[in-house]
């Protein structure tokens, strides 16, 4: 953890660098008549971000917060795996949207979810995976009118369907 | 006694059985919709106001309003039940609303939020019918200096809800501020911090999606790490008796953060531009102060609950004040309420008084109605609401994960956001990890585009001179308390060093 807080303060500092840089291209000074340039906001609050960053590196060479103290690691065994897992899983999902459409992805994500790494029954899992894509479909598509991506054609027939309920 | 009369013709206006129907329908969907991430009152809003023109455009701006009730009451029940602040009025309600939740105490939590937000829609609409033209022209007086007063007070009181280390919390409120001026300057109008040259950065980071990230992504991940798995449900009762006594609860344990909400809110969401979310979380940040345990703030504590809701609210019927008397929206909602009011043939500002007081009147009449109304609605949705906590964490979790993804498109519908989520939440995880305190840099890039203007507005006023936030007579000590405010955290932070140093 004490590694860890240190790189992640040298992350954030770089991060801040790179923001007060991009805000200097629309000028931090003040313009007669028209007030303070566009990036004047942003790269001040930039550089307050530097600037806590050096107080974090502060605290941390003087062991003053807990993180600072602590040898134990940012992640252990369970950490990764949860990391892998769900956070994978996520990544999957959200890449499926485009392909499967947003109700497919969904469908997949819960069935990944709540089959594999929940070990639900199917009796939980087929209704879930079934009934609440489609429960938030009737409610974007038909009541709010917000269209989600669809995916690539393949999925054509299964809208048809659907809109026909709709309209 | 002329005001009674008024107020009481609008209450009968209020009660017509169209009037009433439409009350009920529109607090029902308002909640539900407030309920749903990404959604919030200016959905519900704007995709509802074509439906009006099958209504008289008095029952039809009723509706509305109702939608709107409705929508403030729901935003607090994503952020208990989920975690996750479905609106940025509710992200202050997240911080004692979801540790209630996640001890059993889910009930209670919904309870203080209904009680918090009827209590501050009641006195806000009390302040409304006696104090309207008043305040009016005491909202006038308000301009960019002031207005960057309030923001820096509200800042300041980021400060103090932050965790020890203020070096994150101020590293927090500072990159909140950035994102909140990526895409075009609004003065300018010309690009302005598009990272890493991505298009996608040109419609700028709305608030939405670093909520989302950081409470749907990265706050779940982090309880799923830090609970190594084992939260396998959260219990709660579900009981009529239950929800009496945690009444009872809220009024002894919540009264001292309605009160301050109920007041605080609507002198803030009176003044053209500020809104319900920086008067939700200057009640928090209040109360929080005053209290006599302020550190059992963020843990489960009724107030911090009861302040932002009554808060919120209070500011929404206080925002419909310029907006009815001066013709100045106070929020994206009442904006969409103003364009409706135009559409239907009425003009805001201070002849509407005179010139439509049956309108006036019902719709001030039905405020008092629907915030009725939405408490009922409200509290008997709450077994419902509870039952969703009652599913497995195996369960609930991709839920939330589903709705967070699903949320985050529906409210600017562009995948970039969704990716940028991932990106919030992965990192938020990571800095949660670290103690970095999340909060402030959420509801910083809320404000900060109304902070930007302002402060260029101010110096362009002076020439560049910073003392004009020391020489008016408003703003002024505006800026002495956000200082004193800074400030004092600072010094707390300073004196245990020293005392650890001279032993």
């Amino acid at each position: 953890m004490r590694v860890g807080e240190i790189v992640t303060a040298g992350i954030l500092a770089l991060l801040s660098i790179y923001m007060m840089y991009k805000a200097s291209a629309n000028g931090i000074g003040y313009t007669t008549g028209t007030g303070p340039q566009g990036g004047f906001w942003p790269f001040w609050l930039a550089t307050g971000m530097l600037i806590s960053t050096g107080f974090i590196a502060l605290n941390w060479v003087r062991r003053a917060t807990p993180q600072s103290r602590s040898e134990e690691p940012v992640l252990d065994r369970f950490g990764v795996k949860t990391l892998l897992l769900v956070g994978g899983g996520i990544i999957g999902f959200v890449a499926l949207i485009d392909i499967v459409s947003m109700y497919g992805a969904i469908a997949i994500f819960l069935l990944y979810y709540l089959k594999l790494l929940g070990q639900h029954s199917w009796r939980l899992t087929v209704p879930m995976v079934v009934l609440f894509p489609l429960g938030l479909f009737f409610f974007f598509e038909g009541l709010m009118q917000i269209s989600m991506p669809t995916g690539l054609s393949f999925t054509d027939p299964v809208y048809n369907v659907l809109y026909d309920i709709i309209y | 006694m002329e005001i009674l009369s008024l107020l009481g013709d609008g209450m009968l206006v209020a009660i017509q059985p169209l009037n009433l129907l439409l009350i009920l329908v529109g607090v029902t969907v308002g909640l539900f919709i407030g309920a749903m991430p990404g959604l919030g009152s200016v959905n519900g809003v704007a995709i509802l106001l074509p439906v009006t023109f099958l209504v008289p455009p008095g029952s039809a701006i009723i509706f509305l309003a109702a939608i709107y009730y409705g929508a403030m009451y729901g935003g607090a029940i994503s952020s208990i039940t989920l975690g996750i602040p479905g609106a940025s009025t509710a992200v202050a309600t997240t911080f004692d609303g979801r540790p209630l939740a996640l001890m059993g105490k889910a009930r209670l939590a919904l309870v203080a939020a209904a009680i918090g937000s009827f209590v501050g829609g009641t006195v806000s609409n009390i302040l409304f019918t006696a104090f309207a033209p008043i305040l009016a022209a005491v909202a006038l007086s308000f301009g960019p200096p002031e207005i960057f007063a309030l923001m820096l007070l509200a800042f300041a009181t980021f400060v103090g809800l932050g965790g020890d280390d203020i070096a994150k919390t101020v590293f927090s409120i500072c990159f909140g501020l950035v994102l909140a001026t990526v895409g075009f300057d609004q003065i300018s109008g010309a690009p302005r911090l598009l990272l890493f040259d991505l298009t996608g950065f040109l419609g700028g980071i709305s608030f939405l999606v670093l909520a989302i990230g950081v409470y749907g992504i990265g706050e779940m991940l982090w309880t799923i790490e830090s609970t190594r798995g084992e939260i396998s449900k959260t219990d709660a009762d579900i009981s009529v008796k239950g929800v009496i006594e945690d009444m009872g609860e809220t009024v002894r344990k919540g009264w001292k953060g309605t009160a301050i909400g109920s007041f605080l809110g609507f002198f803030v969401g009176v003044l053209p531009a500020a809104g319900a979310t920086p008067a939700s979380l200057m009640s928090y940040a209040v109360t929080k102060m005053v209290s006599k345990r302020p550190d059992e703030f963020g843990k489960g504590h009724v107030g911090g609950v009861t302040a932002p809701e009554a808060g919120n609210n209070s500011a929404s019927t206080g925002s419909m004040l310029p907006m009815l008397t001066l013709g100045i929206p106070g929020s994206p909602t009442t904006a969409i309420l103003l364009g409706g009011m135009v559409i239907w043939g009425l003009t805001p500002g201070p002849r509407l008084f005179v010139d439509q007081p049956d309108f006036v009147w019902g719709l001030i009449g039905s405020f008092y109605v629907s915030n009725f109304f939405a408490l009922l609605v409200n509290l008997s949705f709450i077994p419902l609401f509870i039952w969703m906590l009652r599913m497995p964490f195996t369960v609930l979790a991709p839920v939330i994960f589903v709705l967070s993804v699903v949320g985050g498109y529906a409210a600017m519908q562009d995948m970039f956001d969704i990716w940028l989520i991932l990106v919030f939440g992965f990192g938020a995880f990571f800095l949660r990890k670290f103690d970095y305190p999340l909060a402030p840099a959420v509801l910083a890039i809320v404000l900060g585009p109304i902070a930007e203007p302002t402060l260029r507005q101010s110096l362009l006023m002076s020439s560049g001179d910073p003392s004009i936030f020391f020489t008016r007579p408003i703003s002024m000590p505006i800026m002495v308390v956000a200082i004193i405010l800074i400030l004092l955290p600072a010094l707390k932070y300073l004196r245990p060093r020293r005392s650890s140093v001279a032993e």
